[in-house]
């Protein structure tokens, strides 16, 4: 084996000293950051309540819920459990074609290719911006109020709030739609309809329909949370036997969504590699 | 300059028409197939659903009414024509809006740290032993599937009342998506910079540090500040279940028809989740120059 000559340090110092010498506050930025974003946290450990006292009763007191969780049971209310799984994959369908539907043409005024003047596009951005600044939690209980409580309520919490979602989205597919096919159609003599229709839509309505099925399943995990407050499906059921206090129940809920969830992920990534192909995901 | 197109005679019109009418007949026969059972679940899920048109469209106009109801102070006049009045309670409110940003910073933080410990085992091209790589994702999957308010649902009666069981649920959701997240950033790495470095006789830590932390930072502080935005968002209804934050309050006012205060909190939360989308866009910017926004 060769020895490999020690380099000579002070002639390589001396021949660049900006390799060695960094200036003092580029060398400190990286300390002083990670010691602010800890002072922080400590600040909001102790503003927030946490103490180690708590925090072991509460462990302690979790390793006893998680005891009572096993094995998981649905007792005699299995038809009930299932029809209200059936009851929250109904409302992500609905929720979500809902919000496609009444997207896509909103995304079109939005999009810059299509409509390139600001007036439009700015309101309906930032209108957009703020549908998705309110959580589906809080839509959910404002249709509550309007449609009263119930799975619809649901369907239209969702169907609401991923409105604001798809909107973004949508357009930002339109946007990066390539130019060349709608100057083609324009080219051989369509009007701007056809240009969207013969151009535009083959391109966009592949990405459309893979991020349709993706919120479809992001919106399954959605529609288990709005139940919590009243508007349907297994959350319901969940929020109240996690409040009567049925862990076993409760287990076999979560293991419910588990299921259905990883379900529906595996169908639309099936579906998804047969619309866009496999090439579009990778 | 006219081009006169040239017309193909009807017979090889004809042939080629044939030809492209069967091809596209396939096509289109799926394509039917494929709408009729979207429809037909469609009328499957409404019925599930109970969906009532009826009930929407006699109640559509409460929808819209809502509105105007809670933009509507109760003197009778407009909100902004009165902001005093209408946001009397903003010290309150502030205060919780600050913590809830607190609650999904200390969340964000701890599950980011707790992520980064466990993301390296995840990593295809870095865990130590496939059973440890499976066990790790699946937990993962388990801590990122089951929603962060289900999680809080139970913190709030294993630790009581409180922030602390916001934090926790939060820091339990961003360790199973950040995990996922960094640990596929590390399986994208190029490797060719570890074979660099273990070259020079550099041990397990030191390959860490100069050649995989390099390639990786930006991406795991990225993904970290998305997730911090996603959070705040969270931990705005934390307080639906008692864990914490503005979210108590909202309820209040919903539950009870304090209208005015509805529209007062919904616009502080909406200005609060722009300042801090714009400002963690910024720090992206800032971090990693324009052209990245990962």
């Amino acid at each position: 084996m060769t020895k490999f000559p020690i380099p000579d340090f002070q002639e390589l110092r001396v021949r660049y000293p900006g390799v060695f010498d960094r200036p003092v506050s580029s060398r400190l930025a990286i300390p002083s950051v990670v010691l602010g974003a800890f002072a922080v946290f400590v600040v909001g450990l102790v503003h927030l309540g946490f103490s180690p006292a708590r925090m072991l009763a509460g462990l302690h007191q979790l390793g006893w819920i998680t005891l009572m969780m096993i094995p998981p049971d649905p007792g005699s209310s299995l038809r009930l459990y299932l029809t209200a799984l059936g009851e929250t994959l109904s409302i992500a369908l609905l929720g979500t074609t809902l919000a496609a539907v009444f997207a896509l043409p909103v995304s079109l005024l939005a999009a810059r290719n299509i409509v390139p003047s600001n007036i439009f596009r700015f309101p309906i951005r930032r209108f957009l911006d703020s549908i998705r600044g309110v959580d589906t939690l809080i839509w959910a209980l404002v249709w509550i109020n309007v449609v009263g409580l119930g799975p619809f309520a649901g369907v239209l919490a969702i169907g609401v709030s991923d409105f604001g979602a798809f909107g973004k989205l949508f357009s930002e597919a339109i946007e990066a739609a390539d130019r060349k096919q709608v100057e083609g159609i324009r080219a051989s003599g369509g009007n701007a309809l056809h240009e969207i229709r013969f151009g535009l839509m083959p391109q966009v309505l592949p990405v459309i329909a893979g991020q349709m099925l993706y919120f479809f399943e992001s919106n399954t995990r959605s529609a288990t949370i709005i139940g919590i407050v009243g508007a349907g499906g297994i959350g319901l059921q969940l929020a109240e036997q996690i409040r009567v206090l049925e862990w076993q129940h409760v287990s076999f809920l979560i293991l419910m969504v588990l299921i259905a969830v990883a379900a529906i992920d595996w169908i639309s990534g099936k579906l998804r590699f047969a619309i866009i192909g496999r090439r579009a995901i990778a | 300059m006219t081009v006169a197109v040239s017309v193909l005679p009807a017979q090889q019109l004809a042939a080629l028409n044939e030809a492209y009418s069967k091809a596209v007949a396939r096509k289109r026969l799926r394509l039917t197939l494929a709408t009729a059972v979207f429809f037909a679940a469609l009328v499957i899920a409404s019925v599930g659903a109970e969906v009532n048109l009826r009930t929407l469209f006699t109640y559509f106009g409460h929808f819209v009414s809502y509105f105007d109801r809670i933009l509507t102070l109760e003197d009778g006049t407009r909100v902004w024509t009165n902001i005093p009045e209408w946001l009397w309670g903003w010290k309150k409110w502030s205060l919780l809006l600050g913590e809830t940003i607190l609650i999904s910073y200390v969340g964000t933080l701890s599950g980011a740290v707790l992520a980064f410990a466990f993301n390296f085992l995840a990593a295809e091209n870095t865990a130590p032993a496939p059973w440890l790589r499976f066990t790790v994702k699946r937990l993962m999957e388990f801590c990122r599937t089951v929603p962060d308010i289900v999680f809080a649902l139970i913190f709030v009666i294993a630790f009581g009342l409180g922030p602390m069981a916001g934090v926790l649920a939060i820091t339990i959701h961003s360790i199973g998506a950040l995990g996922k997240q960094y640990a596929e950033i590390v399986e994208n790495i190029d490797m060719k910079p570890v074979e660099g470095v273990r070259s020079t006789g550099a041990g397990w830590m030191s390959c860490m540090r100069f050649a995989v932390l390099p390639q990786v930072a930006a991406g795991f502080a990225s993904y970290t500040l998305l997730r911090f935005e996603i959070n705040v968002r969270g931990a705005s209804v934390m307080g639906f279940v008692g864990a914490g934050g503005i979210g108590q309050e909202l309820v209040v006012a919903i539950r009870k028809f304090y209208y005015s205060d509805v529209s007062a909190i919904l616009l502080l939360i909406i200005l609060t989740v722009f300042v801090i989308d714009i400002g963690t866009g910024w720090i992206r910017g800032r971090l990693f120059g324009k052209d990245r926004h990962a």
